[in-house]
């Protein structure tokens, strides 16, 4: 079962850009794209723990700001010849609210 | 709709190569079917060499495999050999009989190797060395026999030469010429090579005719007889004297062919709906022997066949590298000259070196290097660039001096270098790590290796060692790419600089609106194109042009720098080096009111506070109350200067007030990359201006200006541009001399590699000699600045960037 937490509106996320939630789970990044789309991932490169949040973001992936790695929003893969993955976490939007899930 | 059908005959390196191309641009307008003669995918033809000298196995240097082919719907037929082309029913034919429509045929056939019409040529153990067929009858016959003898001493003579005697063979190469690799090598520099080779245990015979190969009852080789009479024992013969295009099949169909299938610039044959690219090709008159014009073929075929019919395929400048480990040979270009050409040779027996370069109107146009093959790429971009080297001429045989060319152990040479010798300083990426992907990924390009091993991908100084590292292991397949070729990054084929001038001349105004116009191919760019468009847009359209924070890389976004536990420095602006007791007890008072944790001189003359949360950072910068010294941005960081004439007992000018005054003017100023300053009260020089972008250093009689210095990943020195008089005329000659750097030098490029690439005459010309062009850059970047804030004062600033949400 999700458990479903409002953490902020879609409004308040830029596009292309992120916001970052602070939880119990750790820092998580929700992301947008230029379609409106928002994914949220555990604000934590796989490579050496770079905030994601803070890179750019484009199509549907950002570029860590640390080194380069590029890792995609909807599962966290990192984007070959890297590998790694960010933790996902399930997101919706309902009448302009985000909700994130951590479990 | 029902597909087109594209037929391809020959399923080698250029056929392969131009399929990949088109499913890059159109995966889904064919239905496509390979016929290949080998019973193998397509692999790693110039890898042969390898294999024969037991570096590495068949199974290694397969580059498709059979399921890349099912993967993009491919049907494919190996061991089938197609003998017809029935063009006016547009149908191919197999051997076994096994017909295929086609509506675009593609001939992608290769070449066969020359045999030598004597006697004996059609006898077991005479073979040719051309497939993994050949190479394997090679290496059996190593294991039963004894004496080889390989005619012809080109480079695929030699190469097959050395793997047979590492495979314990007791190996003579034949040759007709004096000398080997008679077209490369001038008579010094082959008997040089000889010399090495025969170190290895090779064995020569120069001014050789063959006359007749001996054969015994079975039908198999057994000796090799001369003109002169002389004989030699030959258990194996291997003829690498020359190919010649494979033109059979569609000469046999009546398609046009004068020493090869004869095309046009794109590619197309004198049958329009026919194709054909790679070795089997006469273009202009020329048939190339080697990958790296097949790829450029490559490009330009599928981007017909995919109906864009832009690209134009104009000929290609070569270049080779012998694939023997150990010996060190490199050529590129028109390396023989003429009456119309001069040569600079450097030749050192002793030493092993020999150097050779060919100029002809100031241009480089060919290179042979033997013994010492560091500066090859470096070489052959200038020939493919038809770089004028009229003001590096003096220096240019002593290559790309590598002063202070930094993180790998002070190395140059790549061959130099063991297996387990770190390349890549960042990314801690060994030389044998490098050579293996090369070898068995199949990596033909710089970008190919960056992302298979993240050599050379962050600081970019180890870029002359992979270079040198793939063209000896792919043997000359290697180009590098033209640099007025090379496209922005992977979502347009445009350049900087055409980009540009588009930017400029269609008045785009947004970057949204430079990707619809210019039709990227990704729908919001990449973390590469992004930034560098957010900054033309606003350069070449000042005031008007709105900038895009999300476009900038968070430093910019954040106006600090990120560290690397996500915390972030901050750095205040301290005029020309100089500060106050007040400003030090402000920035003290901050330290302790943030916690902060590091407090540093930095190496630019002022104080960077280390460990900043970034929610803190609004905060710090009202309390700080001073400038931002964008430390983190593509932007003027500092103004270095000396003490100078107000202290100093030897300064003649005031340093000091020349750098304050200069920063004042400049501290808002964005450009292409960060530009530093540095301003010195006498020739002593204590600010370091000689490795600055721009350096002024005081003078009895006034200031000399010095531009395009570096003192970081690869220590450069400035260039004198201008002796001045007046700090009033140094302001101006400096903002113009940056203004131009702004408006034309591609993203990411410090001054050193414009001024490389546009040379100084030029800034000369621009600033220096054409009083009314200074006077409108100078109003230019004082116009665009005038309207720059301070992102410390927030005004521009998206302040959700700093606030946290919570659950
Ligand atoms: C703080 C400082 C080191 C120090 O503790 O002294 C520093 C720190 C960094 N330098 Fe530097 N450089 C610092 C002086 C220099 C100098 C010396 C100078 O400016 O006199 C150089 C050589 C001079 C030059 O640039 O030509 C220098 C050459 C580089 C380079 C190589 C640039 C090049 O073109 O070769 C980089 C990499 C880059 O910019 O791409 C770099 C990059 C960096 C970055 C921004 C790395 C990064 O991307 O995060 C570091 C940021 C640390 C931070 O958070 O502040 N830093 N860096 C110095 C800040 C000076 C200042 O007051 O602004
Ligand atoms: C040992 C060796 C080392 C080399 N080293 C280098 C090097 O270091 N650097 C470099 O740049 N180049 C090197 N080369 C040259 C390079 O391999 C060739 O330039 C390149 O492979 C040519 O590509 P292609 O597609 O034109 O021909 P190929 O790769 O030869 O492909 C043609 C294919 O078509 C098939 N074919 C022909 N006719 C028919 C038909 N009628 N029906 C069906 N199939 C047919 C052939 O069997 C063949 O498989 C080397 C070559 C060899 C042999
Ligand atoms: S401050 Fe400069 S030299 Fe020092 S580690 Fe960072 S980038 Fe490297
Ligand atoms: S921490 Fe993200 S790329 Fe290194």
């Amino acid at each position: 079962m999700n458990n479903w937490l409002k953490v902020s509106n879609a409004a308040d996320i830029p596009q292309l850009g992120s916001r970052v939630v602070t939880t119990q789970a750790g820092n998580i990044a929700l992301f947008k794209t230029a379609d409106n789309e928002i994914f949220a991932l555990l604000d934590k490169c796989p490579h050496k723990g770079g905030p994601l949040s803070q890179g750019i973001v484009f199509g549907k992936k950002v570029a860590c700001p640390l080194h380069n790695w590029n890792i995609c929003l909807d599962d966290g893969n990192a984007v070959a010849p890297d590998v790694g993955c960010a933790r996902s976490f399930p997101v919706k939007v309902e009448g302009g609210a985000v909700f994130l899930s951590l479990t | 709709m029902k597909k087109m059908k594209l037929v391809m005959v020959g399923n080698g390196m250029a056929g392969v190569r131009t399929l990949e191309e088109l499913i890059k641009l159109e995966p889904d307008l064919y239905d496509m079917t390979v016929f290949g003669a080998e019973p193998y995918p397509n692999y790693n033809r110039i890898m042969l060499s390898p294999v024969l000298a037991g570096e590495q196995g068949i199974q290694d240097i397969i580059l498709n495999s059979v399921e890349w082919y099912t993967e993009n719907k491919i049907t494919l037929y190996m061991n089938k050999k197609i003998v017809k082309i029935d063009r006016k029913n547009k149908v191919v034919i197999t051997e076994d009989g096994t017909a295929a429509e086609y509506d675009r045929l593609l001939l992608a056939t290769g070449s066969n190797p020359f045999i030598l019409p004597v006697p004996g040529k059609d006898l077991q153990g005479v073979i040719c060395y051309r497939d993994i067929q050949d190479t394997n009858a090679m290496i059996d016959a190593a294991t039963k026999y004894k004496h080889a003898v390989v005619i012809g001493g080109g480079l695929l003579g030699l190469e097959a030469a050395n793997g047979l005697a590492l495979r314990g063979m007791d190996v003579t190469v034949v040759h007709i010429m004096p000398w080997l690799m008679e077209r490369q090598l001038d008579k010094n520099s082959a008997f040089m090579l000889q010399a090495s080779l025969e170190a290895k245990g090779l064995k020569f015979m120069l001014e050789k005719h063959t006359q007749e190969l001996v054969g015994d009852a079975q039908g198999r080789v057994t000796a090799i007889k001369f003109k002169d009479g002389s004989e030699l024992p030959a258990d194996l013969v291997v003829m690498a004297v020359g190919i010649r295009p494979n033109t059979s099949l569609a000469e046999s169909a009546g398609i046009h062919c004068n020493r090869g299938i004869v095309v046009n610039d794109t590619m197309q044959t004198y049958d329009p709906s026919i194709y054909a690219v790679g070795e089997c090709v006469s273009h202009r008159g020329t048939a190339y022997g080697l990958v790296a014009p097949l790829f450029d073929m490559a490009k330009v075929c599928a981007n017909h066949l995919a109906r864009m019919g832009i690209a134009r395929y104009q000929g290609s400048v070569t270049s080779t590298k012998l694939k023997v480990t150990g010996v060190d040979l490199f050529s590129a270009g028109d390396f023989t000259g003429n009456e119309h050409t001069e040569d600079i040779v450097l030749h050192d027996t002793a030493g092993g070196v020999y150097k050779k370069l060919v100029v002809k109107d100031d241009k480089l146009i060919g290179a042979v290097m033997y013994g010492d093959t560091t500066d090859g790429s470096w070489y052959f971009q200038m020939i493919r660039d038809g770089k004028n080297i009229s003001e590096i001429r003096d220096h240019l045989m002593f290559g790309q001096s590598h002063l202070g060319n930094t993180g790998h152990q002070g190395q140059s040479s790549a061959a130099a270098m063991p297996d387990t010798m770190e390349v890549c300083g960042c990314n801690g990426v060994c030389k044998g790590t490098i050579v293996k992907a090369i070898k068995e990924k199949g990596l033909f390009s710089l970008e190919d290796v960056r992302k298979h091993t993240k050599a050379s991908s962050s600081c970019g100084s180890c870029t002359g060692l992979v270079e040198q590292l793939l063209a000896s292991t792919v043997g000359g397949a290697y180009t590098p790419t033209l640099s007025a070729t090379k496209p922005m990054c992977g979502c347009t084929d445009l350049t900087h600089e055409q980009v540009r001038k588009q930017i400029t001349e269609q008045s785009l105004i947004s970057i949204p609106q430079v990707m619809k116009v210019l039709q990227w191919n990704t729908p919001n760019g990449c973390a590469s194109c992004r930034p560098g468009l957010n900054y033309y847009v606003l350069c070449a359209h000042p005031r008007i042009a709105k900038d895009d924070p999300q476009s900038r890389y968070i430093n910019e976004r954040a106006h600090a720098n990120i560290q690397k536990d996500g915390t972030f420095s901050v750095v205040p602006r301290m005029f020309g080096g100089v500060t106050t007791a007040k400003d030090l007890r402000r920035i003290a008072d901050v330290a302790d009111k943030y916690n902060i944790p590091t407090v540093k001189v930095t190496g630019g003359q002022r104080i960077d506070l280390f460990g900043v949360k970034k929610e803190d950072l609004p905060k710090v910068w009202a309390d700080l109350d001073m400038p931002s010294g964008h430390a983190y941005a593509k932007a003027l960081r500092t103004v270095k200067t000396c003490v100078g004439s107000e202290w100093c007992r030897f300064g003649v000018q005031d340093s000091t007030q020349m750098g304050i005054d200069l920063e004042k003017m400049l501290w808002k100023m964005y450009a292409p990359h960060k530009v530093k300053i540095a301003v010195s009260g006498c020739p002593r020089n204590c600010a370091e201006s000689g490795i600055k972008d721009v350096g002024v250093i005081g003078v009895d009689s006034g200031w000399e200006i010095y531009v395009a210095g570096n003192g970081g990943i690869k220590t450069v020195v400035a260039q004198f541009l201008v002796k001045l008089k007046t700090p009033e005329e140094v302001l101006e000659y400096s903002a113009a001399f940056l203004q131009l750097y702004r408006e034309e030098a591609r993203y990411l490029d410090r001054t050193v590699h414009y001024v490389e690439r546009v040379g100084l005459e030029y800034i000369k010309q621009k600033v220096v000699m054409d009083a009314a062009n200074r006077g409108a850059l100078y109003e230019r970047l004082l116009y665009t600045m005038a309207d720059t804030v301070d992102p410390w004062k927030k005004e521009n600033v998206d302040m959700r960037e700093f606030e946290m949400l919570s659950t």
